[in-house]
């Protein structure tokens, strides 16, 4: 039987005297892969940033771990005008030895001869698939990705998806991911669940994303469609 | 050996301070020592001693008028420093003036340069365990807090060494050409350096090179020693300008 790996109830976080999340409850086992799902503004970031312990918060939350990995959106960390950096040291900020980063480099199919090269000089694309390597080079259990393909063609979008895939099962990670992409929900997620300052919805996708909920997340002007293979 | 040391970690520090962007802040920071320095030639001190408690003084009043009134922290900075400097002249004896402005190594017993060289190690030592953790912070705070990095604690203390590096980059370069002593070197081995480690440590053998250099020529022709480093300094980065990497 699954464990649990993370408990939240009634979880209420207030920044600047704004409710961003208000009484959020839900659980997520291990290896599960859980979708937060919602528009821009309806506290998806706070939550992640919440539940690593980052902002004041009434309510709980277990961790049944502490080996947790997170990566921020790609466009919130710095690439440019920072000193001499090689790819190496950027890795050795985390004190793991190097045949480590290498197989893990190897891992998300960048070739191991770029640990020379000058942090920043990566396209969005292969940064991203650096920023994945460096959340798995100490083998955490769970991960936390914020919307991991901001600023990604469709194309390096469906890439970087698969390769989380691939290491979710490889690695029997636990994988907690920001999103507004519904096809990702579909594909990938065990349990959804839909924020917009406020609990909307939390469970299976095929249970939850229903036409109301969908409209209570992202408002009126949603068109669905559902397409059976019959 | 003075010189070289605080040269040295002058450089060094100056590297994190320029991947900070704050190189230019050791100079209002240098400004800030000279009622301490003032107050050092008045009484018969060490100048350091002076000094020191000055720039503490200095940045607490900006973080307590940035607190009250949020104006931008360069715009308070001229302020309290200014205030240093016109308040020094108030009372800093003429024929010191120079000394207080461009430093004087001249008159430095055995024992002074014995503390300033451990005090230079330990900023050395303390810079090089905050080091990686501010770059990463630079980067993201937020994974620097996932590594456990206490980021508030590592800021302080990397004011502290800020502090205590000025007010030791004062007797020898004095008050005026603090910036100097910490931005140049760090900006020659810049130009020079394809990672982290050639970076730091080139800057500090720059900083250092520069120092000693600067003393030979003082001991050779008399020309005051402070700006002679800085001179020395210059001529490195301006020679790094040739080999931009």
């Amino acid at each position: 039987m699954a464990v649990d790996i993370l408990r939240v109830k009634n979880l209420n976080v207030e920044l600047d005297g704004l409710e961003i999340i208000k009484d959020l409850t839900f659980e997520v086992k291990e290896k599960e892969v859980l979708i937060i799902l919602g528009p821009n503004g309806a506290g998806k970031t706070t939550l992640l940033r919440t539940l690593l312990g980052f902002l004041p918060y009434r309510g709980e939350i277990w961790w049944g771990t502490r080996n947790i990995g997170y990566l921020p959106p790609q466009e919130l960390i710095q690439r440019r005008d920072l000193p001499p950096l090689s790819i190496e040291e950027f890795f050795k900020f985390k004190r793991v030895p190097l045949v480590q980063i290498q197989k893990t480099m190897v891992l998300v199919g960048l070739d191991s001869s770029l640990l020379r090269r000058r942090y920043g000089t990566f396209s969005t694309g292969q940064f991203q698939r650096l920023l994945i390597a460096w959340a798995l080079v100490d083998e955490p259990s769970v991960l936390l990705f914020d919307e991991p393909t901001s600023g990604i063609d469709i194309g390096g979008q469906e890439t970087i998806y698969s390769l989380l895939h691939k290491l979710w099962k490889e690695r029997s990670l636990t994988i907690l991911l920001v999103t507004h992409d519904l096809n990702i929900v579909w594909e990938h997620a065990n349990n959804v669940l839909c924020l917009n300052k406020l609990n909307v919805c939390y469970g299976k996708p095929k249970a939850v994303l229903t036409p109301e909920n969908l409209e209570k997340i992202y408002g009126t002007g949603l068109k669905y469609y559902e397409h059976t293979h019959e | 050996m003075m010189a070289a040391s605080v040269g040295g970690v002058s450089g060094y520090l100056g590297s994190l301070m320029l991947s900070k962007r704050m190189a230019l802040s050791a100079g209002p920071l240098g400004h800030l020592t000279l009622p301490g320095i003032a107050l050092a030639f008045l009484y018969g001190f060490d100048v350091s001693l002076g000094a020191f408690p000055f720039v503490i003084l200095g940045i607490i009043f900006i973080w307590l008028f940035h607190m009250r009134t949020k104006l931008p922290m360069e715009a308070l900075t001229a302020i309290v420093f200014a205030t240093g400097v016109a308040i020094t002249f108030m009372f800093l004896p003429e024929e010191k003036t120079v000394s207080a402005l461009i430093g004087d190594i001249s008159q430095i017993s055995p024992s002074a340069t014995a503390i300033t060289v451990i005090l230079c190690f330990i900023i050395f030592l303390s810079t090089r365990n905050i080091f990686s953790k501010m770059i990463l912070a630079s980067i993201s705070e937020d994974l620097a807090k996932v590594e456990g990095i206490d980021v508030r604690k590592d800021n302080l203390v990397y004011l502290g060494c800020i502090a205590l590096t000025v007010a030791f980059g004062v007797r020898i370069v004095g008050a005026l050409l603090t910036a100097a002593l910490v931005a140049i070197p760090a900006c020659a081995s810049r130009n020079l350096s394809t990672n982290l480690n050639q970076f730091s440590y080139g800057a500090m053998a720059l900083g250092s090179l520069a120092s000693i250099v600067g003393v030979v020529v003082f001991w050779l022709t008399g020309m005051a020693p402070g700006p002679m480093i800085i001179m020395a300094s210059t001529s490195f980065f301006l020679i790094s300008m040739a080999f931009v990497r």
